[in-house]
């Protein structure tokens, strides 16, 4: 197997110790089918035990290891070395977040942002267990899937330039999960959540850059939803206003 | 307490400089101030239909000026850019489904061209265009 | 140190901790949960299964196939109780899961759809694509969050269980982002702290899965159960681990050697009908396609490839529409790491350690032995599973037994006496001192990636697909040697602040006695059975081994071995027949 000699420069923070970040760059022995995930894990088993980073599943779901690789937000087990520029590989912490140590960041305020647009089926009445399966057409299971399969990885609000300059932005995945629920056939909890997601802090406050779609390594479009939401609370407001009810928004 | 979160800092004026991605989407923002001005000017010429004879034709002077014709040049390639980029990404805010399938955002996109092209011509004709 | 006091304290975050999390929450609103995990939920390991979740549903299939077919997938080392009680709640479980919003894959007629699975009868595995873990996972995990008293605690890892007057009160943990030691004072504690394949070099288990729950609940003189059995995956890619579900072969994929021969009609398991027929070749339980790719190495049939021997898993004739549709995860996961897209080209497979069948000893309501303490999902043994898992049981177990520990763990809070406050807050410096001595122990020399590394070589070539006397005695030996190295690492680094270097030297203490109960389980198991081949003892020997083995700890020597009666209710141990004869 080939191997090819790659420098890291990776962005480091020990707060007992720095008042600022700095960057360490390191040189990394990689295979040629290395992802920069391996080779960090090559610097913290045989370079500097004193790295720290979130990882785990090493197969691009968990959603731990994301952080800033060339300067754009991306999951580390799912970027191949082979796949970037001849030189130095910059890796920082995702971007946006306030950073605990090294690339650690600060993830309360994303956990907080998700529980808020209450992302679980709301039913006005429970149907009993004894009564078995809700029936879901394909059709019906097709116009959300996509939107289930963020893995709140971060990557979205890392490169959204209305959550770097506006911090109370819900931002991309929590609003993406909201319409995911919404779009849910089974669901009955979109007036519920409009409160929150139709707030000023929700959809209004995204200028569709659509950064968030770009970087998303699943491919889930949180752009399209919160577009995708914006039209449906503009038109319940026409038809209020029309006096043809529509949700609240 | 030896937590001591580091918070970057971004500055609120030049963050788009950075990455083109955000440069691109800076630029887009920008140019909007364009349509928001000749939005402006169009009501400006309706108060002045709204005054008379001698008020309008001030406005239609007005809209003679080298400097307004540059202007509406400049506003049209600008809208012309807001239109297409526009259109290209309609399939992501108005998806169609049929059936179990998405329709392509080719032919959502598509639709949006046609109805463009058919209110064009519907206002081209109302303006008494198509009688010579 | 702080003290958290709450009334029912679990350990981990994935399916299993989650479902007892919500069942605790829905069966006594009244009651705090501390919900204590060493990272945030949605990177719990759950995550990564792929393939389904089996229960019976479809018209024709039915609970006593599901009973018969887990039993003698496990041959007949499973407590037949539990399999009834798992195999009855099993679709009461999923619909519940549809029920929180679970996006199930659908037939045309909006029931949910079911695809077939190695080693069982009929079509009964629930899926969601090819990423069941994962939406059971955020499912799960989205809806406790309706659940105001749920508390949860991130990134928190557990060191210790606190035991005083003999029964568990509590569990110590570090809050990974101050480095400071808490205790949580609790009148029930739950283990769901999954596996640990990382004791092994080669494995599609997460980085997580380090055997903390399993060592916490061993240290504290819980039985580690039928620790021999380790389920390697038939289907992983080469070099990462990373799993294809048996999905792909549910779905029609076949296996072939070097010659492009479906070998395993060499194995009992034929005919090689073109088409997949259940419990036969490709749809063979994992043990036996595992073994049969190491007889394959042996006869010189497998492919020499960069990373090692590998076959061949060839999904080409599913087509492009039917890969998108229901295999979307594995097409993108060949592609990326091994460059080889399933639509167009063969992919290089070989075996991977996967999951343990063995865990803490528990009974069928989750219980272990300690009055206070409680285990599920893949931390625990109950045992359903018996010498190996069919896939796609495992999901649902975490379900099942994740409710009913959460039910259980109840029960015993509201009938607890009162904590013995003093002993608890002693046990609880107990712990801390055993993290603050590691803080300042002094430089021995040893190092703990290669104390790791030396336990992942040693756990394959003394705990793997085939075993002999000479390389589990070697295994047994070189655990205890790396045990006793292990006394002597130091930390690089002091910090408190997300110290990963004091948090995988902890986790490589866990596995490594987690992993001299597996080593020295196993050399005591002197039979075949399931996933547990010997070389010297090549039959399944009930006579004498058709029993739960129980390992004890016993500080830094051998574990002292114990053995259970397995539950046999209505199926006696039989031969297990899979390909064209199997019923």
């Amino acid at each position: 197997m080939t191997q090819r000699t790659v420098e890291l420069s990776i962005l480091r923070y020990r707060p007992e110790e720095d008042d600022k970040p700095w960057f360490q760059t390191y040189q990394v022995p990689c295979d040629e089918d290395w992802v920069v995930l391996d080779a960090i894990n090559y610097v913290k088993d045989h370079l500097d035990g004193s790295l720290s980073y979130r990882w785990s599943c090493h197969m691009a779901v968990c959603g731990s290891c994301s952080m800033m690789i060339n300067g754009d937000p991306a999951l580390s087990c799912k970027t191949f070395i082979r796949d970037l520029p001849e030189g130095p590989v910059r890796i920082e912490p995702l971007a946006n977040f306030p950073i605990e140590r090294d690339l650690v960041v600060v993830m309360d305020d994303f956990m907080e942002k998700l529980q808020r647009v209450k992302p679980y089926l709301i039913r006005s009445t429970e149907k009993p267990l004894e009564e078995g399966q809700h029936l879901q057409s394909p059709a019906e299971l097709k116009k959300f899937k996509q939107y289930t399969l963020c893995i709140n990885c971060a990557c979205c609000y890392s490169a959204c330039p209305q959550y770097a300059l506006i911090p109370e932005f819900i931002g991309p995945a929590a609003l993406t999960l909201a319409h995911r629920y919404n779009q849910d056939s089974r669901d009955q909890g979109r007036d519920e959540r409009e409160d929150v997601v139709a707030s000023n802090e929700g959809i209004w406050d995204c200028s569709f850059a659509g950064a968030c779609s770009d970087v998303c390594p699943k491919h889930v479009d949180p752009a399209s939803a919160v577009q995708q939401m914006k039209i449906a609370s503009t038109v319940d407001w026409f038809m209020r206003r029309l006096g043809l009810g529509g949700g609240k928004s | 307490m030896s937590r001591k979160p580091y918070v970057r800092e971004i500055s609120h004026t030049t963050w788009y400089l950075a990455r083109r991605r955000d440069l691109l989407h800076m630029a887009q923002e920008v140019t909007s101030l364009f349509i928001g001005i000749y939005t402006i000017m169009l009501l400006w010429g309706v108060k002045a239909l709204s005054e008379g004879p001698g008020a309008y034709q001030v406005f239609l002077d007005a809209l003679g000026s080298p400097l307004v014709i540059a202007f509406n040049w400049i506003t049209f390639v600008i809208m012309l850019y807001h239109s297409i980029s526009w259109f290209s990404v309609t399939p992501k805010a108005m998806p169609v489904q049929i059936g179990e399938e998405f329709l392509p955002g080719g032919i959502i996109a598509a639709g949006h061209y046609i109805a463009w092209v058919v209110v064009s011509a519907v206002i081209y004709y109302l303006a008494g265009g198509f009688n010579g | 140190m702080e003290t958290i006091k709450t009334d029912v304290a679990i350990i981990g975050a994935g399916g299993a901790g989650l479902r007892a999390a919500i069942a605790v929450a829905e069966s006594a609103p009244d009651l705090k949960v501390a919900l204590i995990s060493k990272v945030y939920p949605m990177r719990s390991h759950t995550v990564a299964a792929e393939g389904g979740a089996a229960g019976v549903i479809k018209q024709g299939d039915s609970l006593e196939d599901h009973f018969n077919d887990t039993v003698a997938g496990g041959d007949w080392l499973c407590d037949q109780d539990a399999v009834d009680l798992f195999i009855r709640q099993a679709p009461v479980e999923l619909t519940q899961l549809e029920h929180w919003g679970c996006p199930w894959s659908r037939e045309k007629n909006g029931h949910v759809a079911v695809r077939p699975f190695g080693g069982m009868k009929n079509e009964r595995t629930w899926f969601a694509a090819d990423k069941s873990g994962f939406h059971i996972l955020h499912t799960l995990f989205q809806t406790s969050l309706k659940y105001p008293s749920i508390e949860r605690y991130d990134e928190f890892y557990c060191t210790d269980l606190i035991v005083a007057d003999g029964v568990c009160q509590g569990v110590s943990a570090i809050e990974m982002r101050t480095g400071l030691m808490q205790l949580f004072q609790a009148r029930s504690v739950i283990i769901a702290a999954g596996g640990a394949g990382w004791m092994f070099p080669f494995t599609t288990n997460g980085a997580i899965k380090t055997a903390d729950g399993m060592a916490m609940a061993y240290r504290a003189g819980v039985p580690l159960k039928d620790m021999e059995f380790v389920q390697y995956h038939p289907t992983g890619l080469p070099g990462t681990g990373i799993l294809l579900t048996e999905g792909c072969r549910g779905e029609g994929g076949i296996l072939v050697n070097k010659d492009g021969y479906r070998y395993l009609q060499d194995y009992d398991l034929g005919p090689p009908d073109p088409w997949p027929r259940n419990k036969a070749m490709e749809l063979g339980p994992r043990d036996r396609l595992s073994q049969a790719f190491w007889h394959e190495q042996k006869k010189g049939r497998t492919v020499g490839s960069r990373w090692g021997d590998v076959v061949y898993l060839d999904m080409r004739h599913l087509g492009e529409k039917k890969i998108n549709e229901k295999l979307p995860l594995v097409r993108d996961l060949a592609a990326s790491y091994v460059g080889a897209d399933p639509v167009h080209e063969l992919v290089p497979v070989r075996p991977v350690v996967h999951y343990m069948m063995g865990g803490i000893h528990t009974n069928i309501d989750a219980a272990t032995p300690m009055p206070g303490l409680y285990a599920a999902g893949e931390c625990a043994c109950v045992s359903i599973n018996g010498a190996n898992r069919l896939g796609s049981n495992s999901l649902t177990e975490l379900l099942v037994f994740g409710k009913r520990a959460g039910e259980h763990a109840v029960e015993h809070a509201r009938s607890a006496a009162q904590p013995s406050e003093s002993e608890i807050r002693q046990k609880g410096e107990e712990a801390r001192k055993r993290v603050t001595d590691l803080f300042l122990r002094e430089d021995g020399g040893e190092n703990i990636t290669t104390i790791r590394k030396e336990m992942n070589e040693t756990m394959e070539s003394g705990a793997g697909i085939y075993r002999a006397e000479d390389s589990m005695r070697e295994t047994c030996d070189k655990v205890l040697e790396l045990r006793e190295r292990f006394s002597r690492v130091h930390l690089e680094d002091k910090s408190n602040v997300f110290n990963t270097n004091m948090l995988y030297t902890m986790e490589v203490g866990s596995m490594l006695e987690a992993a001299h109960a597996v080593a020295f389980s196993a050399i005591n198991r002197k039979e075949s059975r399931g996933s547990h081949q010997r070389l010297d003892y090549t039959a399944r020997d009930d006579g004498s081994f058709l029993k739960h083995s129980l390992a004890y700890y016993q500080g830094e020597v051998e574990p002292r071995m114990d053995y259970l009666d397995v539950v046999i209710t209505r199926s006696q141990p039989g031969q297990r027949v899979y390909g064209g004869s199997a019923k």
